[in-house]
């Protein structure tokens, strides 16, 4: 079971609280099909993905990384029980959509760049710290259903 | 692969850096051992609680190896071989720890270079950064 502290539970209440989903996910992303490219095989259906600009200007990547990180909502509201949350994601994404379950972490450590780019040093690395935990709970449950 | 504009993007970077690399190098570190505590276990000889000089200088040596060899990419074998051989057969740290310290001096660069960190730098320091934690695992095994 995972121990969420008071200042623990605040500072991802409190992170969150000011993040706009429908910023941060197109622009993490977007990042995760630049910077890593052979994510984009997961993509065949999103048209031009061809360059950084055009991954960028991309309507449906957009609307895609709305979705992702729109899911971590979840999780955000019920740190106590993300497991159970995630189970039938994790079963969509291993069964049905075949995702390498490594690509969690990616996003996870992309996200993370993203909003450290965001909030500057506000970022602190005890924040850093807590939401990476908070992190390694969610891309753990999503990988929980691969057997 | 990096190209031509990759390497010259990097250079800057780190260029600019530079002045300021004990703070950079400390935060890095710091970042570092707060998101991965085991990683602390590599210093215990040392004081690492935020701001103690052992940090900053730490930190700097660091620092200013990745923006020496951001000068010259390509001859990234040489300019290493000495690091290559204390990682290798003094520090002995397991190369596992190599990522954590990288992903962490991406999230010391976007902390503080904001928008300027877009995803094109981005892409460039990550294949930088693996490249050079790479040839600093090659004397190993």
């Amino acid at each position: 079971m995972v121990d969420w502290t008071d200042a623990e539970r605040s500072a991802i209440l409190g992170l969150w609280g000011k993040i706009s989903v429908d910023e941060i996910g197109p622009q993490a992303l977007a990042r995760v099909l630049i910077v890593y490219p052979w994510t984009q095989r997961y993509f065949s259906s999103f048209g031009d993905v061809s360059t950084p600009a055009a991954i960028m200007g991309n309507p449906k990547v957009a609307a895609h990384g709305k979705v992702v990180c729109g899911a971590l909502d979840k999780a955000v509201k019920n740190m106590g029980n993300i497991l159970a949350i995630y189970k039938s994601l994790s079963e969509t994404h291993a069964n049905k959509l075949f995702v390498d379950p490594d690509n969690f972490r990616v996003l996870a450590d992309v996200l993370t760049i993203v909003i450290a780019a965001k909030f500057g040093a506000a970022f602190t690395p005890e924040i850093q710290a807590t939401w990476q935990k908070f992190m390694k709970v969610v891309v753990a449950a999503m990988g929980s259903r691969y057997f | 692969m990096l190209t031509k504009h990759e390497k010259e993007l990097i250079a800057k970077i780190w260029d600019k850096m530079i002045p300021v690399a004990s703070d950079i190098g400390a935060e890095c570190l710091l970042r570092m051992m707060t998101t991965f505590p085991g990683t602390k276990t590599y210093f215990a000889h040392l004081d690492i609680r935020p701001g103690s000089p052992h940090l900053r200088s730490h930190g700097k040596k660091i620092v200013l190896a990745i923006a020496e060899c951001s000068k010259d990419i390509s001859s990234m074998m040489v300019t290493l071989a000495p690091l290559q051989t204390l990682h290798a057969y003094k520090l002995r740290i397991d190369p596992c720890n190599f990522k954590l310290l990288c992903h962490c001096i991406l999230v010391t660069l976007a902390a503080h270079m904001g928008d300027e960190f877009n995803p094109v730098a981005h892409a460039a320091m990550d294949k930088y950064l693996s490249a050079f934690a790479a040839v600093l695992a090659e004397k190993y095994r």
